[in-house]
């Protein structure tokens, strides 16, 4: 397919600080990508370039093969949604949606059919006449879509847009936009620093660190075989846990703990002479109870701290001195000091070189 | 173990007082409550009372004229010229104080460089008094001495600019004194009230492809509709009460030509020892304000009940 949006080199600085350093990324035609970090990773002033509302320091990008790096927001085809809604609080609803479009010289009757038609897909036929102030945060950042929905563009851009919502509220319209996405199949670039929204909203995930991307890919892949160390402790809740220890002869051993990497699928087998490395284990691929049995490695810890969570229980273990986190089921019956057998599958763990931080 | 006797449960099961609630809070208080009745309205009572007699000097003796005083007013053609100064200072000032603020405010809004200093340099007019700007003011419009002596010497030979000494602009020449100690203020409230708007509502515009001044009418404005409020107000307050701007820069004149009523006021009630004309003055002045409040009032407040 072909691209929608190519970002090539592009660099941004604010004075001598560096916010993106020569990135580069090629969004498909259709695609959910979602842009993913901490807060300050420049997650958000990618967005904004994108957008066209920073102008970059070097670098160029292309929207629908067109060279779009110097042109206003307005000409680049692209529809954006704000955190904070950013409606005009002074109009009605039916306001806010046709504003942008009486601007831009719209045949009147067009933009009644594009407002019923938005109204329409979103399910805010009953508010077009009501004022912002009126609307709950659901309802006002449905508003807000559909001022990016009349705009009819390819790109639709969204800067966390459910950041302000209640948590039930956010998983509705998480739901909704998924069902959007279908139903419209527009390319969307969505910023966030909630994984959860990302792990289910995306197509693919960038994971951004300090103006760079980490790391992209589908969630399968961020999850199961994150690149580098800080996208597997980033990804994840709880976080994986970590082991520091030395690869020799394809064992990986850390003082008591020795863990043959059989199954284990390295990124390149040329790559497994004996080194310093640290191999992530997620709490969720922990097995405990009759599975252990099955499991091709087995270690007994101590548990330290229970939380019980309802749906799961998480349990803080000791394992060789460091903390281990494992996550069982909610009805698991588990106390404080009692020692536990657990089952660890190295195929499904992550090995990472300690000093390069790269996956192996 | 369960304790049914209430009686028993101490002083905190009592519900106190309503009188002592926030005691501190009503004590501290008391002073402004005094100073509002007793002063802005016992004050305010008291002057219109008097504006009906024929008091002359301040332990006022107490003879009713009924209405004479206010048919002098009226037939009094210094008093007349007062309110059409009034009328013209006060529309010029208000419309242009608040377009030249929104205006400076607009252009130090876009993110300039040095915007500190040239907010600072603005806005210093405001900390002068009126009586200095005034003097200032005198000063540039005197014909042998500023604006018009520095635009001649330049080599414009007909160049006439001298509003202090013509009666009929004499009013503008006070006009432009004003705006320029007022404006600064203007735009800093403005300047303010902008800041509080979200800036994602300027991204969001200009995603739509909106014109600058476009976002600013239609958007912006309607936005700032509060701190606009705040801005007549503290205009209209110191339109009413111009008077020593007036003194110091033309002692309201040529002749009476520069007559304000707060002017009128003072020099009738400690000059002409007329406190019964002055008094009446001022109720005239008061019933002005009313005029243009009482509907406006209705309009921000009564109107909400029914919308």
């Amino acid at each position: 397919m072909a691209n929608s949006v190519e970002i090539r080199n592009l660099d941004l600085s604010f004075g001598s600080v560096e916010v993106l350093k020569d990135l580069n990324l090629d969004v498909e035609q259709g695609e959910f990508l979602v842009l993913l970090g901490s807060s300050g990773c420049g997650k958000s002033t990618l967005l904004n370039c994108i957008a066209g509302l920073l102008e970059v320091t070097s670098g160029q990008m292309f929207i629908k093969g067109k060279n779009v790096t110097w042109a206003e927001p307005s000409e680049r085809g692209i529809g954006m949604v704000f955190q904070s809604y950013a409606l005009y609080p002074q109009m009605t609803v039916k306001g806010n949606l046709s504003f942008g479009l009486k601007n831009a010289k719209v045949p009147r009757i067009e933009i009644e059919e594009r407002v019923a038609r938005a109204a329409e897909i979103l399910q805010i036929e009953p508010l077009l006449n009501r004022k912002p102030g009126a609307l709950s945060g659901g309802q006002r950042q449905r508003v807000a879509i559909g001022r990016a929905l009349v705009r009819e563009v390819d790109v639709f851009l969204f800067d966390e847009p459910l950041s302000n919502l209640d948590a039930k509220l956010r998983v509705d319209l998480r739901v909704e936009l998924k069902r959007l996405h279908n139903q419209l199949n527009n390319t969307m670039i969505y910023v966030t620093h909630d994984q959860v929204e990302a792990m289910t909203l995306a197509d693919r995930i960038a994971v951004m660190k300090n103006g760079k991307i980490m790391q992209l890919g589908s969630p399968d892949e961020i999850y199961n075989k994150p690149k580098n160390l800080y996208v597997a402790d980033f990804i994840g809740s709880p976080s994986m846990n970590f082991l520091e220890g030395q690869l020799e002869g394809g064992t990986f051993k850390k003082d008591g703990v020795v863990l043959p990497m059989t199954g284990y699928q390295y990124v390149n087998s040329s790559q497994v002479d004996d080194r310093p490395v640290t191999i992530g284990i997620r709490p969720e691929h922990v097995v405990t109870g009759e599975l252990v049995a099955k499991a091709p490695v087995q270690s007994e810890v101590t548990v330290d701290l229970v939380e019980p969570m309802g749906s799961d229980t998480l349990v803080y273990a000791t394992l060789d001195g460091t903390t281990f986190r494992i996550r069982m089921d909610g009805r698991a019956k588990v106390a404080k000091d009692e020692t536990l057998t657990v089952g660890i599958d190295p195929a499904r763990a992550s090995l990472f070189d300690t000093k390069s931080e790269a996956r192996l | 173990m369960a304790v049914t006797d209430t009686e028993d449960l101490g002083a905190g099961a009592k519900r106190p007082s309503r009188l002592f609630k926030n005691l501190a809070g009503k004590i501290a208080a008391i002073p402004m409550i005094f100073t509002a009745v007793v002063v802005f309205i016992g004050c305010t009572l008291w002057t219109i009372y008097h504006s009906f007699t024929k008091s002359r000097l301040l332990p006022a003796p107490e003879k009713w004229v009924g209405l004479d005083n206010y048919e002098r007013l009226w037939g009094e053609n210094r008093w007349l010229i007062s309110i059409e100064n009034l009328a013209i200072y006060g529309a010029c000032s208000l419309i242009l104080s608040l377009i030249i603020g929104f205006v400076l405010a607009a252009l130090l809004d876009r993110k300039i460089r040095f915007e500190n200093t040239i907010r600072t340099i603005i806005l210093y007019p405001f900390a002068l008094s009126f009586v200095v700007t005034g003097l200032v003011w005198q000063w540039i419009l005197n014909p042998a001495l500023g604006l018009q002596n520095v635009v001649r010497s330049w080599g414009w030979e007909s160049f006439t600019f001298d509003p202090i000494n013509n009666a009929e602009i004499v009013i503008y020449g006070i006009l432009i004194a004003g705006i320029w100690q007022g404006s600064g203020f203007v735009m800093v409230l403005l300047l303010a009230g902008m800041r509080g708007i979200d800036e994602d509502v300027w991204k969001a515009s200009r995603v739509e492809g909106i014109p600058t001044w476009k976002t600013y009418i239609f958007i912006v404005i309607p936005m700032m509709r509060p701190v606009f409020v705040t801005a007549l107000v503290i205009i209209s307050a110191g339109i009413i009460k111009v008077y020593d701007l007036v003194v110091a820069q033309t002692s309201g004149g040529p002749g009476i030509a520069s007559e304000v009523p707060a002017k009128y006021v003072i020099e009738k009630m400690f000059l002409s020892q007329n406190l019964g004309l002055g008094f009446a003055a001022s109720t005239m002045m008061l019933l002005s304000v009313l005029v243009v409040l009482i509907p406006w009032a209705y309009l921000e407040f009564g109107g909400k009940k029914n919308g």
